[in-house]
């Protein structure tokens, strides 16, 4: 068993949903990051995601944007990412995976990121502009050198492709909560809900369902774990307090905790049915 | 040989394209290809794209001999492809007309597009105003200022003109942009991209419905010369009027393609547009590429005079055409583009858009190389009177 499946399989059984804690690592410089882990860790984050800086993000709102552009102008480079994550691995022990869009992975070769990523105790992938079909030999690569290759689905995933993307998924199933880009949204529509109940109705026993896009409340993350979801991705809520406290940081750190902490208590208070 | 691949395997040539997108969008383009492989065998469709074509768009454009550059060039007979007579002023009606037609079959009553310049942008409001479709346009907000008679064009058309803001202000991030709105809105909107380039099937309907300008070039110069001519220029940005001209020609191997990218202040420089002379493999708007980037696959920014070249990438198709090298791609520098920008003004009385000046300059580098005895065709994709402002400044002069 991997290690982000044994974290979802201990959940599991204290009734408890994952908190997979999404940042742009290099935001607002590299040598923030890993203080930044140690907040989103002790405030109780199951798996930590870093994002790797792309010029063109095209699934990111304005919030991740901006992120990935400070990150960018600090110098921020995959390399420089990776060594960050295997100092938190160290450290922490925690799943760590990474997400990042194609171009970064195919200049560097599939074989040299996947490789350097899994040497830096990276257990997982995501890579938002990757759809399975355009995906074999990124999986081949990914199996034999034993990453994982977490692949999404989204409210317009029919049924037939939601079963193909489940064969292809390991770690979790990403589910994009709602059409549209990350971003923080004050209430989520009615249908993620209901998309929630639907898909979890299939991955259910198979492979564990986090869901992303739009998180920022606990009560959010309340009622997606009651409908079915075995974790949640909040990224743009932390991003944003990076955001606010870019000129003097200090006081960011214990924001992240608290906030990771409102979020973690959320993940144990949706009276998750079995 | 077949090398006008008509149906794509998932949407590559060669290994290029494909369909580099979120997972949100991937139903919505295989509903979009369905789409259009039924109504591009549909009858009906066609005779209404012909009579929009024809009636509205001013169809066919004249081949126009160049008589007086011929002489001064001293080569071969050097004929011009009138896509600046077309409405709007550019190649760009025949690409947002089709596509405009095929939202409307979708039932799809909402438009987004991006423009660079703003002849994509204009182009599509003209289309939607005909056709009674809403059209909102991405615009980067460095752009907007560049191109304010175009802004201004757009929303005398109905069109709602959003500015972009985010990265580098310009056409790359206008794309983002109106990808960002379409998997936020992708059931009720159609995306009616304005080159050759982006996610299987773009590539593909827009090579289609720009591929009328070759089959024009193909009876017209059969019937003025009775032969084929000896090559064909064309500037290439994303590449749409390039691949609309070369494609109907790619099986007749007598006849040498040119594709001219924007060499801006010089590719030794860096400032500069030529994603296939410069660029390398990668993955961009969907598509696997030549672009330009650094060496970790930061997109990098481009500069070129002619703003509808201002783009880091390629249609995947001419990539392909490259790496098989039926298509020759060269560039030409912004003070190269100048020149032909007089020149062609001053002998002819006609003046061009200065992304087909690119054309023009590589035309004059090897036309007094070539046969006396044949004939070649420059695609003018567009009228330079959007340019003038531009080109006064650079001459030191206002308007």
């Amino acid at each position: 068993m991997t290690i982000i499946e044994e974290t979802f399989r201990a959940l599991r059984e204290r009734k408890e949903a994952a908190l997979i804690a999404y940042v742009t690592a290099g935001d607002p410089s590299l040598e923030y990051t890993p203080r930044i882990a140690d907040a989103l860790i002790e405030g109780g984050a199951d798996i930590v995601e870093l994002g790797i800086p792309f010029s063109d993000p095209i699934a990111d709102g304005k919030t991740i944007q901006a992120a990935a552009v400070r990150a960018l102008n600090a110098g921020t480079t995959p390399p420089l990412v990776l060594k960050i994550a295997e100092r938190i691995k160290n450290k922490h022990g925690v799943p760590i995976i990474v997400l990042t869009y194609y171009n970064i992975l195919y200049n560097c070769g599939l074989e040299g990121f996947l490789g350097l990523a899994k040497k830096s105790g990276v257990d997982g992938v995501v890579v938002p502009d990757l759809p399975f079909e355009e995906a074999e030999d990124y999986r081949k690569v990914a199996g034999e050198v034993g990453i994982e290759t977490v692949f999404l689905a989204a409210p317009s995933t029919t049924k037939e492709r939601l079963l193909e993307i489940m064969r292809y998924t390991s770690g979790f199933l990403y589910l994009v909560s709602l059409f549209g880009v990350t971003g923080e949204r004050s209430s989520l529509p009615d249908s993620a809900i209901r998309l929630v109940r639907e898909f979890s109705a299939y991955t259910k026993g198979v492979i564990p369902l986090a869901v992303g896009f739009g998180i920022s409340r606990p009560e959010q993350i309340r009622e997606l774990t009651a409908a079915g979801a075995d974790g949640v991705i909040v990224g743009s809520a932390f991003v944003r307090v990076i955001e606010q406290n870019c000129a003097s940081f200090a006081g960011a750190t214990d924001k992240l905790t608290r906030m990771t902490r409102r979020f973690k208590m959320a993940t144990c208070q949706g009276n998750k049915p079995d | 040989m077949n090398l006008r691949q008509t149906h794509l395997s998932r949407g590559k040539f060669g290994k290029y394209g494909g369909r580099f997108v979120p997972e949100t969008l991937m139903p919505i383009l295989i509903e979009l290809e369905e789409a259009y492989l039924h109504y591009k065998e549909d009858w009906d469709f066609r005779d209404q794209l012909s009579y929009y074509l024809r009636e509205f768009a001013g169809r066919p454009t004249p081949l126009y001999y160049a008589q007086n550059l011929s002489r001064k060039y001293g080569g071969p007979r050097i004929y011009l492809k009138r896509e600046d007579l077309a409405h709007g002023g550019a190649h760009k009606i025949n690409n947002t007309l089709g596509q405009a037609l095929l939202a409307k079959r979708m039932n799809k009553e909402r438009v987004i597009a991006e423009t660079g310049a703003g002849q994509h942008g204009v182009a599509t409001a003209m289309a939607c105003a005909a056709l009674g479709l809403d059209a909102e346009i991405y615009m980067g907000t460095e752009d907007m200022e560049r191109q304010s008679l175009n802004v201004f064009r757009m929303r005398l058309l109905g069109a709602k003109v959003h500015p972009v803001d985010s990265g580098s202000k310009t056409l790359k991030d206008a794309v983002n942009e109106a990808l960002r709105d379409w998997t936020t809105n992708p059931e009720t909107t159609y995306y009616l991209i304005g080159s050759a380039v982006g996610p299987h099937p773009y590539p593909t309907i827009v090579r289609d419905l720009q591929s009328i300008i070759g089959q024009e070039i193909k009876e017209q110069i059969l019937l003025r010369e009775r032969r084929l001519p000896a090559a064909l220029f064309a500037c290439v940005g994303g590449g749409s009027n390039a691949i609309g001209t070369f494609h109907p020609f790619l099986d007749d191997l007598d006849v040498r393609l040119y594709g001219v990218e924007a060499g801006g202040r010089g590719v030794e420089t860096g400032k500069h547009a030529a994603s296939i002379c410069a660029g390398s493999e990668g993955v961009f708007h969907g598509m696997l590429t030549f672009l330009l980037q650094d060496v970790y696959g930061q997109v990098q920014p481009t500069c070129s005079i002619s703003a509808g070249l201002d783009y880091p990438a390629v249609g995947p198709e001419h990539s392909y055409l490259h790496s098989i090298r039926r298509v020759e791609y060269a560039s030409a520098t912004d003070k190269e583009a100048l020149e032909a920008f007089s020149e062609l003004s001053r002998t002819e009385g006609i003046i061009p858009a200065l992304e087909a000046c690119h054309a023009l300059a590589h035309l004059k580098k090897v036309a007094s190389k070539m046969s006396k005895d044949g004939a070649v065709v420059v695609t003018v994709s567009g009228r330079g009177d959007k340019d003038v402002e531009v080109v006064a400044e650079r001459m030191g002069r206002g308007v």
